[in-house]
Order: structure tokens, then C-alpha cells, then sequence
């Protein structure tokens, strides 16, 4: 009985801890830094943290889908290299074309890891893997493996952009946060997805179109790298698709994690997914205000990982 | 009444081994295959020192691949291994001063127990293999920037260091490193199937909770796979450090997917339970090869080698799949 009454109570403070323990967190190291660092409370400060969260929250935010479905996708970074090397490739025949295409190219990578998952039925971790191997390298291959810089004034200002004072890409990360969030939580495909994530025997059983949710998934998720990557190549001014998006898989994954989703699947947290993205640039920023070198923020990070799935590891072996 | 379904089971039994027989031995026909046509295509390709080449080239990622085969055929997996492999090369360069003994041990020692600690909190924890090892991804590169003073300092090993010899001598014609590969993937192999070790491996991928009930040490088992597998990424470090004189900071990035990719391609399962030392071996042969014949072709852009590399995946675990569903639909 004791031993029941215990094991109830300590899910209960680890399900506190995993459903706030972020925000918990945010607003700590906010306050620590408005105590302890010079400069934290400046304009200039914010939008240069929100600027650079901006593309890491728009890959979270198609991650934590996937997530949801107890999937994962390695390939992010790898389609964001892509959209790198077809944005110069295409910028000749105006903006939106070029966009559109390395949108229509994410998008498509995204479903065919879909089909691999879905259909197919390979892990999502070997499925995707396959295309983080190749991908970047097939955006090597279609750059010949160069930096091109790029003059386009109407592609560059949605990197420098601003609307009302806000940032183009902050804008567009924020809107897409509140879309996830709508998609999670008010309709049927979001609770279809996090159905099959919670068991996928009996979605199917249910007669759930599982296929088609899980194509759209990852297609969704793959869209959205594709959008991180344009972001990111119209911030730098160039497309690089040796650097563009480079180990973006863990940053979102973790991002995701931290936020509160369980890699177990059955549940997503998209303003959590948003806290967890604010959470590891504020760690990253205060270390780095702070003198710390990268060695030190890298080891932070990793126990803060371990930390974060340590309270999520709970409730998923309820 | 008992004929048919008798002859039905026989039936499908037959179909059963030569599934079983193409997914064990496709990885064989496909190199034996590349080879040959490379052979024929291109005539430096079977000289004998680009043979040296190709067998050196592949011993440092077999030993990475050793290690990674025990742990995802425990079902687990090991992200780990690319930083680990940098480390272990910046720590025996960096310890190569106090004398070839300290080059040997301390990368093995750090290693180990990263692996130590990856499998402490995969067993007795219960968390995903898969993140427990990226954020050990992160922490090895991180201390090896702490140690290399943000990447600043390359170690190099002293001139006339014995350490050297373990990395550039050679014995026949080839390199030290290959006949380490060897033996240790030999000895690997007979771990995995002749001893109660091998079986407990195989068990714990198989079913853990059979495992369990069986009596059979499941977490232990996990724990040893992971601290192998650290151990062996630190060996591969340290004899790549021998063998280019000096601790490079920039390696082994992407590494944990290229030994994650010959393991598939080798036929073992992601999901754990079945999987052969040889086919992980024939794996990374098959995977030397490809990057071999890019760079014999010369005109080809060698970003396609990932291509090359990422389609052969594919295409390996497609196959897989639907001869294991064959299996299955019995």
C-alpha cells in the first residue's frame, strides 16, 4: 500500500516537474541573467536571441510532431542544407519561385520519409537516416559545393526584415508556434496524430487513417526544415550547404525533449517545444555573456538533456 | 488432416531460409560484386597498395563498427562513438608524453567510462539509448575542447614516440591497425557466439523481458555492450592518432551514422536481436569501397560518396524489410 501511495507520489512531482519544470527553468535563468549580466535587459539583446532561436523553433516545432508520433526525424538539418543550394540555384527567376521550390523540396523529402515510415515500415530513426547521409550531400553536389552570396534585396529582407519592429523570421516562427499549436489541439488530424503516437496498434485497429497521418507528419516536418533553412541562408546573406542547419537534428530534438514531449510519443507540447527552444539559447547565451567557453556550454548542455529525459522517463514507464 | 499443414510448414520453412539467406548474405554478393567490377573498371583499383589502403582505411571504422554491433544488437544504439572516437585520439596524443603506456590506457580508461556511464543510464535507468548517447555526443566533444584548450592546441606525439609504430608500422605490406581490426573483430565474433555472454546479448535485443524471466543478466549485458563500444571508439582514436602523428580536434564528426549505416548494411537489425560480426565487417568493406572507387573516378565530386552512401542505405533496409515481412507472413 505504502509502496503504491509512494510510487503515485513521486509520478505526480516528476509529471509537475516534466509539464513545468521548463518554464520553471526559463524564467530562472531570465532572472538570473536581469541579476547577473550586463546588457540582458536591452532590446537589442532580445532580438538577437529571438532571431537566432527563430529557425531552431521552426524545425522544433515540425519535430515535436513527429515526436508526438513516436517518430523521430534525423534528416532537419539535412534538408536544410538542401533549401541552402536550391535558393541560389533558383533566386534568377525571382524570390517566390525560388522559395516555392525549396519549400516543394523539403516538403517532398518529408513525405518520402513518411512513406519509408509509414508504408514502408522502417524505423523513423534508419528511415531519415538515409537521407541525412545523403542529403547534405546532394546539396553539396547541386552547390558544387560553394558558398554563393546573394544580392537579392526582396529574398535577403526576410532575413533582415522587420514588420512593426519584429523580425521577419521571428514573426513567421511565432505565427507557425500558434498554427502547431491550433493543429495539436483543435483538430482532427493533431488528435489523430497523437493517437497513433500513444498506441498505433489501436489506431489502426480503430480504423484511423494511420498512413495518411504519418505521411502527413513527416511531410509537415520536412516543410518546415525546408523554411528554417531559407530563413537561416536569407539571415546569412549566403547559401552555404556545408554549415547550413549542421547538427539541427539534436538541437531540435533536445529543444522538443526538454519542452516536455516524450520520446515515448502520445503527447505534444508545442508552447512547451517553444519554451525548450528559449531554454537551451538562453543556456547558450548566459554561458557565453559569461565568459564560459564552448567546452563548458557543450557539457552544460548535455547534462541538462540528461536531466530533462531523466523526469520525462517516468511517466512513460507508468 | 495433419499432411497438409504439415507440408504447408515445410513450405514455408523453405521460403524462411532463403529469405534468410539473401538477408545475410546480400551484403557478401554485393561486395563481391563491387569488387569485381571495380577490378575490371579500374585497373589502379586492385593494385596491391591500393588494397593496403582500402584494408587500413577500413579497420579504424571496423573497430568503431565492433562495438556498435553488440549494442543495437542488444537493441540500443550508440551516437556516441564519433565524439569518442576524437577524444580518444586527442587523449593519447596529449598523454604520448609521459610514454606509450599512457597514450595506450588513458583514451582507453576515458572512454571506457564514458561507455560506462552511457550504459549505466541506459540499464538501470530505462531511458532511450538514443538520448542518453547524444548528450554524450555533446559532452565528449566538449571535453575535448576543454582539453585541447577550445581546440586551439593539437597534441602532437613526440618524434620517435614507440606509440607511433602501433599506427604506421606494418607487417606484410599492411598496417598494424588492420591485423588489430582483425582480431578483435575475430574475437568479437566468437564472443557473440560461443559464449553466455553472446547469448545473453542476443536474448536482451531479442525479448528483455524474456531475458529477464530467464534469468539471464539483462542489464549487466547492456552496461558491458556500452562500455565496449566506448572503449573501442577510443582505441580507433588512439590508433588514428598514431597513425597521423598528432590528435586531430576536427574528426570523427558524422562517424556514429557511417558505423550505424555499415551495421545495417551488414544485416543487423535496428531492432536488436539478430545481427553477425561478419556481415558488419563485409559493411564496411562495402562502405571503403564506395568512397574508394569515388576517388578513383577522380572527375566525380566526392559529395556524392554520402550520396552513393545514403541511396546504398536505403536500399539495403527497404530490402530488409520486406524480406522480413516475407518471414513474417508465413
Amino acid at each position: 500500500m505504502t509502496d503504491t501511495a509512494k510510487t503515485v507520489d513521486r509520478t505526480r512531482a516528476a509529471r509537475w516537474l516534466q509539464e513545468y519544470g521548463v518554464y520553471v527553468a526559463v524564467v530562472a535563468l531570465v532572472l538570473f541573467n536581469i541579476a547577473f549580466t550586463a546588457n540582458f535587459l536591452t532590446v537589442g539583446n532580445f532580438r538577437t536571441q529571438l532571431i537566432q532561436a527563430a529557425p531552431v523553433l521552426v524545425v522544433a516545432l515540425g519535430m515535436a510532431l513527429v515526436i508526438g508520433t513516436e517518430g523521430v526525424d534525423l534528416s532537419v538539418g539535412a534538408v536544410m542544407a538542401l533549401s541552402a543550394a536550391l535558393v541560389p540555384l533558383y533566386l534568377g527567376y525571382g524570390t517566390l519561385p525560388a522559395v516555392a521550390i525549396a519549400l516543394a523540396a523539403g516538403l517532398a523529402a518529408g513525405a518520402f520519409n513518411g512513406v519509408l515510415v509509414a508504408r514502408v515500415g522502417i524505423q523513423p530513426i534508419v528511415a531519415t537516416l538515409a537521407l541525412l547521409v545523403g542529403g547534405r550531400g546532394l546539396a553539396l553536389v547541386l552547390a558544387d559545393g560553394q558558398l554563393i552570396q546573394l544580392h537579392d534585396p526582396g529574398f535577403l529582407a526576410l532575413g533582415t526584415g522587420e514588420v512593426l519592429g519584429i523580425p521577419v523570421s521571428v514573426l513567421i516562427a511565432a505565427v507557425l508556434a500558434v498554427l502547431m499549436a491550433a493543429l495539436v489541439g483543435k483538430t482532427a488530424f493533431g488528435r489523430r496524430l497523437v493517437a497513433i503516437g500513444g498506441n498505433r496498434r489501436a489506431s489502426v485497429l480503430a480504423g484511423l487513417p494511420v498512413t495518411r497521418v504519418l505521411i502527413g507528419v513527416y511531410a509537415i516536418c520536412g516543410l518546415l526544415a525546408a523554411l528554417a533553412g531559407v530563413l537561416s541562408t536569407a539571415r546569412l546573406g549566403a547559401g552555404d550547404p556545408a554549415d547550413a542547419g549542421l547538427l539541427m537534428e539534436l538541437s531540435a530534438i533536445t529543444a522538443v525533449v526538454v519542452g516536455g514531449t516524450p520520446l515515448t510519443g502520445g503527447r505534444v507540447r508545442i508552447l512547451g517545444t517553444v519554451m525548450g527552444v528559449l531554454l537551451m539559447q538562453l543556456v547558450r547565451a548566459t554561458l557565453i555573456k559569461h565568459n564560459l567557453p564552448d567546452s563548458t556550454a557543450q557539457m552544460i548542455q548535455a547534462a541538462i538533456i540528461v536531466g530533462a529525459v531523466y523526469v520525462a522517463r517516468e511517466r512513460s514507464s507508468r | 488432416m495433419t499432411a497438409a499443414p504439415t507440408m504447408a510448414a515445410q513450405d514455408s520453412t523453405r521460403r524462411e531460409l532463403m529469405t534468410g539467406v539473401l538477408q545475410k548474405q546480400g551484403a557478401a554478393i554485393a561486395l563481391v560484386l563491387m569488387v569485381a567490377v571495380a577490378w575490371l573498371l579500374f585497373p589502379r583499383f586492385g593494385s596491391l597498395d591500393n588494397l593496403r589502403d582500402i584494408a587500413l582505411q577500413s579497420s579504424f571504422l571496423a573497430i568503431i563498427a565492433l562495438g556498435m554491433t553488440f549494442v543495437i544488437i542488444t537493441g540500443g544504439i550508440d551516437l556516441s562513438v564519433g565524439s569518442v572516437y576524437a577524444l580518444g585520439g586527442v587523449l593519447a596524443a596529449y598523454g604520448s608524453q609521459w610514454g606509450f603506456l599512457v597514450a595506450l590506457l588513458l583514451p582507453l580508461a576515458v572512454c571506457g567510462l564514458i561507455g560506462l556511464i552511457n550504459g549505466l543510464l541506459v540499464a538501470k535507468t530505462g531511458m532511450a539509448p538514443f538520448i542518453v548517447t547524444l548528450a554524450s555526443l555533446l559532452f565528449a566533444r566538449g571535453l575535448l575542447l576543454a582539453i585541447t584548450s577550445e581546440g586551439a592546441t593539437t597534441y602532437k606525439i613526440p618524434e620517435g614516440e614507440a606509440f607511433v609504430e602501433l599506427g604506421r608500422g606494418t607487417l606484410f605490406g599492411f598496417g598494424y591497425p588492420v591485423f588489430i581490426a582483425a582480431a578483435l573483430c575475430l574475437v568479437g565474433g566468437l564472443l557473440l557466439r560461443r559464449t553466455r555472454f553472446g547469448q545473453s546479448v542476443f536474448a536482451t535485443g531479442g525479448s528483455e523481458q524474456s531475458a529477464k524471466l530467464m534469468g539471464l543478466p539483462v542489464a549487466r549485458t547492456k552496461v558491458t555492450v556500452y562500455v565496449m563500444s566506448g572503449v573501442l571508439s577510443g582505441l580507433a582514436g588512439a590508433l588514428t592518432a598514431a597513425y597521423l602523428q598528432s590528435g586531430v580536434t576536427v574528426i570523427g564528426v558524422g562517424l556514429e551514422l557511417d558505423a550505424i549505416s555499415v551495421v545495417v548494411i551488414g544485416g543487423t537489425l535496428l531492432t536488436g536481436g539478430m545481427g553477425t560480426i561478419l556481415g558488419t565487417v563485409i559493411g564496411v568493406g562495402i562502405r571503403t569501397v564506395i568512397q574508394n572507387v569515388i576517388n578513383q573516378i577522380g572527375t566525380l565530386d566526392s559529395n556524392y560518396q554520402s550520396v552513393v552512401s545514403g541511396a546504398f542505405l536505403l536500399v539495403v533496409v527497404v530490402l530488409q524489410r520486406s524480406l522480413a515481412r516475407t518471414t513474417a507472413r508465413r
